[in-house]
């Protein structure tokens, strides 16, 4: 199959990107330097194609009841024009994909999945709505999404003119509240969501109005100092702000509780749920739990690294990496790992094998970085 | 920076600056803007034997890591500190500035000449 390319592909060839790779699609991976694109949502902002998402529609009268037992969390109880984050359990316990839902409407929903794992989540989805009245509906194909990160993010958002009619104003959407709204007469649906670990919007639109409004939002953000960020500063960001990566951080295998998403899944519900009775049961007291690391200097360990409690080089490892960088915010590398439980208390002191040295690395809390409000 | 024209090149992507019995070892625009931006740069020490074809050092962006393989056998005569200290010197002027190292050898095996690598990276 050949890489699917988002509506607006022209538009980040001509601004000189590179692409890569992901889900199925090809997308810029940075457009000069994924260094200066990250620093400029952490200090101005930054606008990413994520067009590869996969937005899923859910309506029908038993929207929400459905959602309560497709999903790990109580999506009945979130109010409408509210967003969450979501996992969708297999039976097992493990993670089938990890989502931000939104409600639209009384019997109305938008499940966002990453792209990846498109395929999987409509399957499931579809498979669980078979006892409700209910109409899960894949409208990938139709939607783009552009998101606009950094603090100058609402400043941006209110100088781009075509932009009306928000239901909720800018000023008064708060995080994880999304308004309806249109550009150019095209209907809009902005969240106050993002992946970066900055404050920031998500606006999904029809993907042949998506160049439109991305080259709208560039125009605006000239003066806000905006430029186009790819997806490697995407990845530096959130794995500053601790968020998890399916494929990295979560995946079948692992219990969402493993991951620190416990409190995402609402075991306190009504009703089952697909998943309740192995997440019930939980994960094998031995499970491997994740957990922060920063080590000094600027090699950093990286994805699949293994981790260990000392230097001496016939010990088995306590841990393996599943993102690493050098922060480009902090200076120093960090990482995250799933690490067994003796060393997972903050300040244990572990080694990471970065290709035959050992460096030496702190356990911490997640996140690393946590902007100022 | 050098005439890219006039380079010899290896598979590796890596360009080689011939001076009497000097190489000056540098990687290409092409291998420095796959990697993104370079942050860290392992240089084998001044005096260190190598042999063509192993690695001797690495070059680590954000997103990955790159190796850096000695072209030909011979000694280490001099490293680029400037690139320890500034690394990005690999993304900004990866055939100037952004050199690695110096090999003096005795005998030069066959590289590509800048059109035989041009044609590899679809240049």
């Amino acid at each position: 199959m050949s890489d699917r390319l988002s509506p607006m592909h022209d538009l980040h060839v001509t601004a000189g990107a590179g692409f890569t790779d992901f889900g199925g699609w090809q997308m810029p991976v940075r457009y000069s330097s994924d260094l200066a694109e990250h620093h400029a949502v952490r200090t101005t902002a930054g606008i990413f194609d994520i067009s590869h998402m996969a937005e899923i529609l859910v309506e029908g009268t038993d929207a929400a009841a459905y959602l309560d037992y497709a999903l790990a969390g109580k999506l009945s109880v979130i109010a409408l024009g509210q967003a969450k984050y979501s996992l969708l359990l297999a039976e097992s316990g493990g993670i089938i994909d990890d989502l931000v839902v939104y409600r639209l409407g009384e019997e109305k929903f938008l499940v966002v999945a990453n792209a990846g794992n498109r395929a999987a989540a409509v399957a499931a989805l579809t498979e669980r709505a078979a006892d409700f009245d209910v109409r899960v509906e894949d409208q990938s194909d139709d939607i783009a999404l552009i998101a606009v990160q950094g603090p100058n993010a609402r400043a941006i958002l209110e100088a781009t003119t075509a932009i009306t009619e928000l239901g909720t104003p800018l000023s008064d959407l708060k995080y994880y509240w999304s308004s309806d709204g249109y550009f150019e007469g095209v209907p809009l649906f902005v969240g106050r969501t993002g992946y970066t670990g900055e404050d920031g919007f998500e606006l999904y639109i029809k993907s042949d109005a998506a160049a439109r409004l991305w080259v709208a939002l560039t125009q605006a953000g000239a003066d806000h100092g905006l430029v186009p960020a790819g997806l490697a500063s995407r990845d530096t960001l959130r794995l500053e702000a601790g968020m998890p990566l399916y494929g990295h951080e979560l995946g079948l295998d692992t219990f969402p509780v493993q991951a620190g998403l416990g409190r995402v899944v609402a075991l306190s519900k009504d009703g089952d749920f697909v998943g309740r009775a192995a997440i019930e049961a939980g994960p094998d007291a031995d499970a491997r739990v994740l957990v922060g690391l920063v080590a000094e200097g600027r090699r950093a360990g990286r994805a699949d690294y293994e981790v260990y409690a000392s230097t001496e080089s016939d010990a088995a490892p306590v841990g393996v990496i599943t993102s690493g960088a050098l922060s480009p915010t902090l200076g120093h590398p960090i990482a995250m790992a799933y690490v067994d439980a003796a060393v997972s208390e903050v300040g244990s002191a572990v080694f990471i094998d970065v290709r035959g040295t050992r460096i030496p690395a702190s356990v911490v809390a997640l996140p690393f970085y946590k902007r100022q409000k | 920076m050098a005439d890219k024209t006039t380079l010899q090149y290896t598979a590796e992507h890596e360009w080689v600056l011939v001076d009497g019995d000097t190489a000056t070892v540098g990687i290409t625009a092409y291998a420095a803007d796959k990697l993104g931006d370079v942050v860290f740069v392992d240089l084998p020490a001044v005096g260190t034997e190598v042999e063509g074809g192993v690695v001797v050092g690495e070059i680590e962006s954000t997103k990955s890591v790159g190796e850096l393989f000695a072209p030909i056998d011979g000694t280490v005569a001099e490293i680029n500190d400037a690139v320890v200290d500034t690394p990005e010197l690999v993304n900004s002027d990866p055939f100037g500035d952004g050199w690695l190292i110096k090999v003096t050898f005795t005998e030069l095996p066959a590289l590509l000449s800048y059109d035989e690598y041009s044609a590899i990276v679809g240049e």
